[in-house]
């Protein structure tokens, strides 16, 4: 659990460990028992139709969404602990949402500092500093001073990116975040993401990006129905699945010209 | 005979035009402007309300209106925030106090503040504005408590979520990241809630209060009553009004268009 699967880690990177997870909403159980692992570093993709909790799974770890049983490890914190302190959790984990969500009040620089120095009390200075390292790594450090309806999606989702990093993350959560962009734009946040990957991060992406997934992921989570169908190396769960549902779902996915609707 | 749309929109043309003419003809013939202008425009006898009517009327309304404003502005938003409340019984006590002070007239408020409290509480000694500003206060209150909630639930979840994502406390998230977008957004509204506060400043005059008290509308009628003048000093409480209420219209025009570029 303590190595790295990086041997020189550029992120202080932290694991996550889901057992027993469930969530219902009323009557409508979305998650029906997720038992998950991922290793300090690892990149873990999770795919599954539409409605297979795989988002709310995600919105789980760090507690946007409240579990209705089971148990939840990141880091050191033991997130479902109701005496746990959330917000000192949450500094620890990014999260990249589908809609960007960046601060429309705010400019860019911004963004990547205001929670620097309210939740971190970081001095402004050096909140600044590490806004721009971030900003530049993202391949934006020139737009500090723009607001964000001034970007294309692409580049806002790149700030996201960067306002995360700024907090000094141990874990990153990417929940869809090339769904809401225009094909041009995917590229560019993916590489963002990719090279997020090489340099340690611990990172879990809800995504539909099959050739990223295959390609950046150490494993793919196969989800439907609110439980895990099936997982392993990336390279096998999307090249060679053993599951019908995933094998469906894939054909669907990578070859949506072709999909024969049943009668 | 069907009529064709270009000449049904000709015969409308020259309809509005002749009864625009035909009422204007017969206003001019018959009014008497000799007796409308001594009961309105009587402007030979009135230069005794300067610089009072400034000085004293128009200030005290602006004063009355902004600490109003001050005091409704601070309770509507604990009523805003309590009506977005998670607890229940926040959110009736707050629906029951929008509700009524919504629902009854100004007028009734401002007279339970001016005749009741000295009754009710013979020891407070505070002047008559005190109640004037509470009870306008309060019954405004009551509506931009209802503006706010619209622009707070009008930020986006995710503003809330991206913000509770970073760390940021509940409280802290509020403050940093909704109530500015929210105040952004209910800048407009929040304009026209000030005029109509200034206008209804003008209830106070049926409170009993010192000379230098006098808002506009107390100030003018009692000029009316002084003067000899016809409603002459009415109609310059009224023009005092027009300087306060036309450049704030502006303002909230001008911060509309902006809030619609953004929106973009």
């Amino acid at each position: 659990m303590n190595e790295t699967t990086n041997p020189t880690p550029v992120f202080q990177a932290a694991g996550v460990s889901i057992t027993g997870l469930r969530k219902s909403y009323g009557a409508n159980e979305v998650l029906k028992g997720i038992d998950l692992e991922v290793k300090p570093g690892e990149v873990v993709c999770l795919i599954g139709p539409s409605g297979s909790g795989k988002s709310t799974l995600l919105r789980c770890v760090n507690l946007l969404e409240q579990p209705n049983a089971g148990v939840i490890h990141v880091g050191g914190f033991e997130a479902t602990d109701l005496d746990i302190d959330l917000d000192k959790m949450r500094q620890k984990v990014g999260m990249v949402f589908q809609q960007f969500n960046l601060f429309a009040h705010l400019t860019v620089m911004q963004n990547c500092t205001i929670a620097q120095t309210k939740v971190l009390k970081r001095p402004a200075a050096q909140a600044k500093e590490t806004a721009q390292k971030n900003l530049d790594r993202v391949g934006l450090g020139a737009f500090g001073d723009r607001y964000p309806d001034e970007l294309s999606g692409g580049q806002q989702q790149r700030v996201a990116i960067a306002r995360a990093l700024s907090m000094d993350p141990t874990l990153m959560l990417f929940d869809e975040p090339t769904s809401a962009l225009d094909p041009e734009t995917v590229g560019e946040v993916l590489a963002i993401m990719r090279s997020l990957a090489k340099a340690g991060m611990t990172m879990l992406v809800v995504t539909h990006e099959m050739s990223f997934a295959k390609e950046v992921a150490d494993r793919v989570i196969f989800m439907d129905g609110g439980v895990v169908v099936e997982q392993g190396h990336a390279k096998d769960v999307i090249g060679n699945p053993q599951q019908p549902r995933t094998q469906d779902f894939l054909k669907r996915v990578l070859d949506p010209t072709h999909v024969e609707i049943a009668e | 005979m069907a009529m064709t749309p270009r000449r049904r929109a000709r015969i409308s043309k020259i309809l509005q035009i002749t009864i625009f003419v035909v009422v204007i003809v017969l206003l001019l013939l018959k009014i008497d402007w000799k007796l409308m202008n001594e009961a309105f425009f009587n402007f030979d006898k009135i230069s005794p309300l300067f610089p009072g009517m400034i000085t004293i009327g128009l200030k005290n309304t602006l004063f009355y209106t902004v600490i109003s404003f001050a005091f409704g502005l601070t309770l509507g938003l604990i009523l805003a925030l309590m009506k977005t409340a998670s607890f229940a019984p926040y959110r009736w006590l707050a629906t029951g106090f929008i509700e009524f002070f919504r629902g009854i007239p100004a007028i009734l408020v401002l007279l339970a503040f001016g005749f009741g409290i000295p009754t009710a509480f013979p020891g407070v000694v505070w002047p008559q504005p005190v109640n004037i500003m509470l009870a306008l206060g309060l019954v405004s209150s009551a509506y931009i408590a209802e503006t706010l909630r619209a622009g707070l639930q009008a930020v986006p979840k995710g503003q809330v979520e991206a913000a509770r994502s970073l760390g940021m406390p509940a409280w802290r998230a509020m403050i940093t990241i909704v109530i500015p977008q929210a105040f952004k957004i209910v800048l407009p509204p929040l304009t026209n809630e000030v005029i109509l506060l200034t206008k209804d400043s003008s209830l106070a005059f049926i409170l009993g209060m010192m000379a230098s008290q006098f808002e506009l509308t107390k100030f003018g009628r009692d000029g009316m009553i002084s003067l000899g003048a016809g409603l002459t000093p009415l109609i310059v409480a009224g023009a005092m009004y027009l300087v306060i209420t036309i450049p704030l219209s502006l303002v909230a025009r001008k911060f509309e268009s902006r809030t619609a570029r953004a929106n973009r």
